[in-house]
């Protein structure tokens, strides 16, 4: 784009609330969709700390994963979980919109391509299992 | 943000493909490191990180959605009009990624 950019103070704002995304269920959907990620980076961020224990030996990893098991980290991960299912959910959704599949003539069913991820993902999360339980001794 | 035009494409990929590790890799982790070892479903005494392979692909897991958090935070913040000046929270969150990419590998290469 060539050409200089409009003056700033000549162009018309809307004002907008800091609370319009309470206004409607969509868009305080969009924005819980769009928070989820704050969720999953303080998760990993947790999990990160809890590997960077094993730098003091098992025991440090061992002791801080039993802090864990305590009520309020398990409704932690519970909302964590809740959240990161949300994001998989959305994030498959908006695949089938954004990368469609065609076969021949055919645009093939958005409900189709989330099936088809739901069931990569439910094979990946198994893989991941049963490669943690054989790997970890 | 400083070269905003030039770095956009670099910032939406890692944006991308940490939106996809997020989807399909996250969830088990959380059932696995917040359920199944805490509450002793599994025990785990950490062997399996001194894999080299296993630390390669943990760098993977952490780091790129960091960079999925960035994106998201920054057009949210935005998005509520709570007057959050652009430069610095851009600085925050991109450069918070970028740190925690840091932190990740310099935990890992510790294991």
């Amino acid at each position: 784009m060539s050409g200089t950019r409009p003056d700033k103070s000549k162009l018309y704002y809307q004002k907008v609330s800091a609370t319009w995304w309470l206004k409607k269920p969509s868009y305080l959907l969009f924005m819980l969709r769009e928070l989820s990620s704050v969720f999953i980076a303080l998760f990993l961020v947790i999990y990160l700390i809890q590997l960077s224990q094993l730098i003091d030996g098992p025991q440090a990893y061992v002791s801080f994963a039993q802090k864990l098991s305590s009520p309020g980290w398990i409704l932690f991960h519970l909302v964590v979980l809740a959240f990161a299912l949300y994001h998989s959910f959305t994030w498959f959704k908006s695949t089938a919109v954004i990368l469609p599949i065609r076969i021949g003539e055919r645009l093939l069913p958005r409900e189709m391509i989330i099936a088809l991820n739901i069931g990569a993902w439910v094979l990946v999360s198994l893989v991941i299992l049963f490669l943690f339980l054989a790997l970890k001794g | 943000m400083i070269g905003e035009k030039t770095t956009e494409p670099l910032w939406w990929g890692l944006f991308s493909a940490g939106g996809v590790i997020a989807a399909f890799l996250v969830p088990i982790h959380i059932l696995i490191a917040g359920f199944a070892v805490p509450l002793g479903w599994i025990s785990d005494t950490g062997i399996l990180y001194r894999n080299w392979s296993v630390r390669i692909y943990l760098f993977i897991l952490i780091s790129l959605p960091l960079y999925h958090w960035a994106h998201r935070f920054y057009f949210a913040v935005n998005d509520m009009h709570l007057g959050v000046p652009r430069k610095p929270l851009a600085l925050l969150c991109y450069g918070g990624a970028v740190i925690g990419t840091l932190i990740t590998a310099w935990v890992l290469l510790r294991l």
